[in-house]
């Protein structure tokens, strides 16, 4: 089923949760709402699940409008930040309470649940409480509680969220050949880009209430569509650049030029230039003359790129770059060399755009 | 059990947060909705008119109606002859005396003995703690009446006491000390009960610290607990006051209600009712409900300052971290 | 909650020796006094102490008005509660203050406005008599009076659970196709269920040993509407040579209730806790 938000808009008091915001999920899609804190994406789920009334805007699922439509009958499985298990109750009874409240003959209920504890593998702990689980345990029976009753939707708020990060990545490829299992169509909330990223089918990206940008995240992430998208989805460097006869020059003087496109609106002023790290280059010398000197901060080897962190002294910028480990060992770097940089590629955005 | 611990933690991996665009203003963060609009507002509009209409339908016939039939029937005969019910009758004007005298004699014991509990229980541990606090409730659960009884078998003529007393030319059944005892007996819990959860919650750092710093007992004590829990103290002070002050059934029986001796206002209330004198006794009544209402009065503002002072520590020491 | 480690901090001698002082002299040597003379009493006088007809009338009057007082007191304050929590109306922090009031009023006084109220010309009495209910010098006025001192206890042990009770559990229930009832039902109250069981609980012991206002409004006739409290103070006075052990005898069956209620009582605040947890 899929799932069309058409511009919804929710006030809080005087402050705009969602302000005229359109989404589209197609069916059996993994979604990632992803956003900071404030941006309105935990409100955008609560308002398809029918826990808030938009003051404007409909929600449809599939062609019909169930904007009106009660909490309860929307049948749509909802997974909590914090589980929301009940507490008083048995695993068992937690999983069973959508199929009991829905008076499924009882010799079904067990079956039903029993199989989606199978699921789960967490059959042996049918008879404890929410309270004797750990963490992901929980996750994954708040998971299943909300599956039970077969929704035609599934929508998580910030799902691992509040599991420490082994357990969060593991969980996380565990939903996504979940998901591929079911193919209900699930949208799930994140302030985790890489979360986002790394399981979704699409991703939708909020800033204080407003959509940025939606698409798979290949194209989010190759195309940025604003500065702001492009800061947020990834460690990025900001340089100032000024803009000459149409090329992008670094910092106030000098002539190092960044590979980006200048658009018209800001030629020959300044503006800010993007560059992801790994789109930068260490060398021992000056190749091609279109390169900074900088001296080495700090590196940080552990990972599968070697993170370095560099001081720009003609500038007073720090920079970070990415190197692969091959590149790293060939250059022996060590803290407080000086090395150059050369940027590879970079990104200007319309100043329209800027925030 | 690693990641239990983090539940109800607001999430914000160090990797991630450090990623969020900088300068996103507190003031922007969302009153999550379900913190309060949506949790109080979900039942439909008749059910909610119902069950508070009902509600304050109960309140209304068991609290707010007795409480103005009290004033209603003390001043049924006007102000005049309601001055003259209080005044007039010198064993009311006794009675007012005694309930003075014991009141605040068996308060202070209990706030020495709350203090002294508290700082022991909330404090240190030892064999026996839990048994102690549960001993510290008795008084909660016995009958009044079997507390005045209790004293009655210790100092009666025929109780353990009675004959040495009587032998020296002592009394105490029957007399103001019988009543200052049973009072405090009744009253024992209130203090210690209301010490010991605050002195627990704030916990033994700011004294740990100071005796680093070279205080003394005593100077612990005065500058660094009795600051932090003076508004509890005061709290407990309040209600057991109001029970020191109201307390019926334990000095019935230890007192004889021998009117103009050992009356207390609550026992010359029943003595007045007994005569058939009802004005008088809803007159004295009166007193004895402006009594509760003051330390209502009392209590709510002390709650006022407890509040505030939760509120403000906080804020302060945001600002200054 | 943490504690410092045993004895760093100054106080621990004096403290401890005078709290103990303070509980022997007042809490200890009393209740000892009061086993002793019970055992004074052979088996035989014991019982023919405790269980004469007139007794167990008065134990049957007393646990069987504290038992609905404390029903009646339980339903009305999660009601109370309910409300004082959940919605916004005008005057609400001084209906939330006056259920404080029961506790403030000495119970002389309840007495007295109560045993006025319910007769046939009382306030509201001359609406409720015509009606065929008697509320005053019966039993009824009895349980009447003791709802007013029971449940303001009820209310305010369920204050503070109704307002922990996870709202997103409710959301929960709600998204898993369940009706509000149902929610109530099967989410909400089995959650104030540890609450409203040590309500009743305190409730009930309260109304189990309270005399002052009962006094005043249930007429005090024996067999009919004399509690036990009345009476152990009715053998006291007779002054008969064995009038204090019995009423000893009798105040023991009483202080033997009142500490089961206070085991249990801690028992179910201490579940509750940990259910919390």
């Amino acid at each position: 089923m899929s799932i069309t938000v058409q511009n919804v808009t929710k006030r809080f008091g005087a402050f705009v949760a969602l302000d005229d915001v359109s989404v589209t999920c197609p069916a059996g899609e993994l979604v990632a709402l992803l956003g900071p804190s404030g941006s309105g994406k935990t409100t955008l789920l609560r308002v398809i699940a029918g826990l808030e009334v938009p003051d404007g805007g409909t929600v449809l699922f599939a062609d019909d409008d169930i904007t009106r439509h009660s909490a309860r009958d929307r049948n749509v499985g909802f997974v909590f930040q914090h589980y929301a298990l009940f507490r008083h109750m048995t695993v068992f009874e937690n999983v069973a309470f959508g199929l009991r409240v829905r008076k499924w003959p009882e010799q079904r209920v067990k079956e039903r649940v029993k199989e989606l504890l199978h699921l789960v593998r967490l059959e042996e702990k049918a008879p404890l409480y929410p309270a004797n689980l750990s963490g992901g345990q929980k996750q994954r029976i708040a998971l299943v509680r909300a599956l039970a009753p077969e929704p035609k939707l599934l929508l998580l708020d910030e799902p691992f969220g509040a599991l420490d990060a082994k357990v969060r990545a593991e969980l996380r490829d565990w939903l996504r050949r979940f998901h591929d299992e079911l193919n209900v169509t699930s949208i799930f909330v994140t302030h985790d880009q890489e979360e986002a990223f790394e399981v979704a089918d699409r991703v939708v990206v909020l800033n204080k209430g407003r959509i940025e940008q939606q698409g798979a995240p290949i194209e989010v992430f190759e195309h940025p569509a604003n500065e702001f998208v492009m800061d947020f989805l990834g460690n990025v460097n900001k340089l100032p650049v000024r803009v000459e006869g149409g090329r992008a020059l670094l910092g106030e003087t000098g002539d190092v030029e960044l590979p980006a496109k200048v658009f018209g609106a800001s030629a020959n002023g300044r503006t800010d230039a993007y560059i992801r790290p790994h789109e930068l280059d260490i060398s021992r010398t000056a190749e091609g003359g279109n390169c900074m000197l900088a001296k080495v901060v700090h590196i940080n080897p552990a990972g599968s790129v070697v993170k370095v962190r560099l001081l720009a002294e003609d500038f007073g910028l720090m920079i970070n770059v990415d190197i692969a480990p091959d590149r790293y060992r060939a250059l022996a770097l060590k803290p407080g060399e000086s090395v150059f940089v050369t940027p590879k590629a970079a990104k200007i955005f319309e100043p329209d755009y800027a925030i | 059990m690693k990641d239990e611990l983090k539940n109800g933690e607001e999430p914000v991996p160090g990797d991630a947060a450090a990623r969020a665009p900088d300068g996103v203003p507190l003031s922007s963060f969302p009153l999550h909705p379900s913190s309060f609009q949506a949790k109080r507002a979900r039942d439909p509009l008749w059910v909610r008119v119902l069950l508070t209409a009902l509600a304050l339908g109960f309140l209304t016939v068991l609290v707010v109606v007795p409480v103005i039939a009290v004033f209603a029937e003390a001043l049924a005969d006007g102000f005049g002859a309601y001055w003259e019910y209080l005044t007039d009758d010198p064993d009311t004007r006794h009675a007012v005396l005694v309930t003075l005298t014991v009141a605040p004699i068996a308060v202070c014991a209990n706030i020495v003995f709350g203090v002294a509990a508290a700082w022991a229980i909330a404090r240190f541990r030892f064999r026996g703690r839990t048994l102690l606090v549960t001993l510290i409730d008795v008084p909660f659960a016995v009958s009044p009446v079997v507390a005045g009884l209790m004293f009655v078998l210790l100092f009666g003529l025929q109780g353990f006491f009675g004959p040495w007393l009587r032998a020296n030319g002592l009394q105490v059944l029957f007399t103001v000390p019988g009543l200052i005892l049973a009072t405090t007996f009744v009253t024992l819990p209130f203090v210690a009960r209301e010490l010991i959860p605050v002195m627990e919650a704030i916990g033994p750092d700011e004294e740990l610290a100071a005796l680093s710093l070279g205080a003394n007992g005593r100077q612990i004590f005065w500058r660094i607990t009795l600051p932090n829990i003076k508004w509890g103290l005061l709290y407990g002070v309040i209600l057991c006051n109001a029970r020191a002050m109201g307390e019926f059934g334990a000095v019935y029986v230890v007192s004889g209600r021998i009117a103009g001796e050992t009356c207390t206002m609550p026992l010359q209330v029943e003595v007045l009712f007994q005569d058939f004198n009802s004005p008088a006794a809803f007159a004295l009544a009166s007193v004895l409900t402006m009594l509760a209402v003051v330390t209502l009065l009392l209590k709510v503002w002390v709650e006022g300052r407890v509040e505030k002072k939760k509120d403000d520590p906080q804020i302060s020491q945001t600002n200054t971290d | 909650m943490s504690q410092s480690n045993p004895r760093v901090l100054p106080g621990y001698r004096l403290s401890i020796s005078f709290t103990l002082f303070y509980l022997g002299v007042l809490v200890i040597v009393p209740l000892a006094a009061c086993a002793i003379t019970a055992a004074q009493l052979s088996w035989d006088q014991f019982r023919a102490a405790v269980w004469t007809d007139r007794a167990r009338a008065a134990y049957a009057l007393t646990f069987g008005t504290a038992f609905v007082a404390a029903l009646l007191s339980s339903a009305i304050g999660l009601l109370v509660a309910w409300v004082l929590v959940r919605y916004e109306f005008p005057g609400k922090r001084l209906f939330d203050s006056l259920v404080d009031l029961p506790f403030a009023l000495p119970t002389a006084v309840a007495g007295l406005v109560f045993s006025n109220l319910y007769v046939p010309n009382g306030w509201l009495g001359r609406f409720l008599v015509p009606l065929g209910f008697e509320g005053a010098y019966s039993r009824v006025a009895i349980v009447l009076v003791l709802v007013f001192i029971g449940f303001p206890f009820v209310v305010r042990t369920l204050q503070p659970v109704l307002e922990s009770l996870d709202a997103e559990a409710e959301e929960a229930a709600a998204l898993l196709g369940a009706s509000r009832w149902q929610t109530f039902r099967r989410v909400i109250f089995p959650a104030l269920l540890p609450g409203l069981l040590t309500g009743f609980a305190l409730a009930f012991a309260r109304g189990l040993g309270e005399y002052g206002s009962v006094v005043f409004v249930s007429g005090n006739m024996p067999f009919k509407t004399e509690i036990a409290a009345v009476l152990i103070v009715g053998r006291l006075e007779e002054g008969r040579p064995n009038s204090y052990r019995e009423a000893t005898a009798i105040a023991c069956v009483l202080l033997a209730a009142s500490f089961l209620m206070l085991i249990l009582i801690n028992r179910l605040e201490r579940f509750a806790k940990k259910d919390e947890g």
